[in-house]
């Protein structure tokens, strides 16, 4: 067991608060600290591959607005970074829930990525749906407005949600490519550092859009990558589970025997390029697990073929949900897979999910869960 | 000296406690307190009102001497009694949420 003075930092942002979580490479005791913001919804919280003790943290309100918290100690000390968030010209308009077009409107900050290699770069996904960067550590925002300028944008459409984009997937072989995903327009992809986007949606079907196989439209809940394949792509969509081998050309669908195919999250094995986990949810309508039972679903092949987990896991009158940021794995072997609940407990397996244990069980809604593996 | 009070989330981010005081030139406005408040504590810029068009965020609200002045325009100026720093002008959250 390669554990012998690594750290694992979990990053965890609630509806009132973020939480940090610590442990050393053995993932059995563990030290909480929080909650940072006390009060704020915290979105996401995560760290810079670059810097690791460079962390990012999105702090909101439906009274105060945006905030941008930035820590340079690992989470000890925070200092609020620029909070400005303003679209490219003029917004121009979505389409509304009811089919109107609607003003682009800022929100709220989804999701923050900062770059594999420049901890003052860091790439932030807004609802209603843009990308921005900052490339002077969150100081300032500038968006990447190719996206919105999308031919498609006039037609997308929030999800219940809102229109989020919550997905922000960066190559690590190639600086220049990005992959994002908005709910409820689908997957895009950018070839040149996010100056142009395409869609990337071939293959996916969603019958609740006029045109189930249309360019846009679709409910992507979450992408999710290993490093070592950067053109392999896991997708938990509003129902279904899709993979592309092709950097998003075509996806076809891997749900194979899951209870249900409805779900949020999705993650890739550390080690394992085709180990992928889902946390099956039993329906759009009813936003908990199937029979009560909280199972992480674990296939070895890379979709279709899967197994249930549920050591160490409630399997009687659990009714929580597993948002899409709410899961992660660590890189240490073997490897440690996590994840919050809106039910305010995050759980931890150290060993790829056969065991599993609560880190917290009672915190507020978790939002989000991010993992740091410190060497 | 204008006498401002916060709302806790707000003191919090500015690292102050209890009442404000703000030099504000001229007839204190609700836009002056506001442009001076912001000027002293850069980290509130976006948290009262929009960063551009300076609309008050819609669960915000600005009470003074038991008046409800957050449909005022920001021009307009605030009672005597803010003025001469008798009463306090009062920023708030509105009642809302959970």
């Amino acid at each position: 067991m390669e554990t012998n003075g690594n750290r694992v930092r979990v990053l965890v942002g609630t509806k009132k608060g973020a939480f940090i979580l610590t442990s050393d490479g053995k993932r059995r005791q563990w030290d909480v600290s929080g909650p940072h913001f006390a009060g704020w919804e915290i979105y996401h919280v995560k760290g810079s591959p670059a810097a690791p003790d460079r962390i990012y943290a999105s702090q909101s309100s439906g009274w105060f607005g945006q905030l941008i918290q930035r820590s340079d100690d690992g989470g000890k000390t925070w200092e609020p970074v620029g909070n400005q968030f303003a679209y490219d010209g003029v917004p121009g308009t979505h389409q509304w829930y009811d089919g109107t077009p609607h003003p682009w409107e800022f929100k709220r900050v989804w999701h923050l990525e900062p770059s594999l290699a420049a901890a003052d770069t860091v790439y932030a996904g807004v609802e209603d749906a843009a990308l921005f960067r900052s490339t002077d550590g969150g100081a300032s925002w500038q968006e990447l407005s190719g996206l919105r300028g999308h031919g498609s944008g006039p037609q997308w459409q929030p999800g219940a949600g809102g229109l989020g984009l919550h997905t922000i997937v960066l190559d690590p072989s190639d600086a220049r490519r990005l992959f994002i995903a908005i709910s409820a327009a689908g997957a895009f992809r950018s070839d040149d550092a996010g100056e142009t986007w395409r869609a990337i949606n071939r293959g996916l079907r969603s019958e609740y859009i006029p045109d189930p196989a249309a360019e846009v439209g679709h409910c992507v809940h979450r992408i999710a990558m290993h490093p070592s394949r950067p053109s392999v792509l896991f997708m938990q969509k509003h129902w279904d589970v899709m993979r592309t081998d092709d950097a998003g050309e075509s996806w076809y669908e891997v749900s194979g025997n899951l209870p249900t195919d409805f779900g949020f999250v999705i993650d890739v094995h550390a080690h394992e390029p085709e180990t992928i986990y889902v946390v099956p949810i039993k329906s759009d309508s009813e936003h908990f697990p199937p029979d009560g039972k909280l199972r992480v679903y674990r296939s070895r092949t890379g979709g279709n073929e899967w197994e249930a987990l549920t050591n160490g896991l409630p399997q009687d009158n659990c009714y929580v949900n597993v948002l899409r940021d709410a899961m992660s794995v660590d890189s240490l072997d073997p490897c440690g897979v996590y994840f919050g609940t809106t039910g305010g407990q995050v759980y931890a397996s150290p060993d790829g999910g056969e065991h599993w244990a609560p880190i917290v069980r009672d915190l507020p809604p978790v939002l989000s869960v991010e993992v740091q593996t410190l060497r | 000296m204008i006498r401002v009070v916060l709302p806790a989330h707000l003191r919090t981010l500015a690292k102050v406690s209890g009442e404000l005081l703000l030099e504000v030139e001229g007839p204190p406005t609700p836009g002056g307190v506001l442009d001076a408040l912001e000027a002293r504590y850069p980290v509130l810029r976006g948290t009262i009102r929009d960063h551009v068009t300076l609309a008050r965020r819609p669960y915000v609200r600005f009470f003074a001497c038991g008046q409800d002045l957050s449909h005022d325009p920001p021009g307009v100026p605030l009672p005597e009694a803010v003025a001469s720093g008798v009463e306090p002008f009062i920023v708030l959250g509105a009642v809302a949420g959970g």
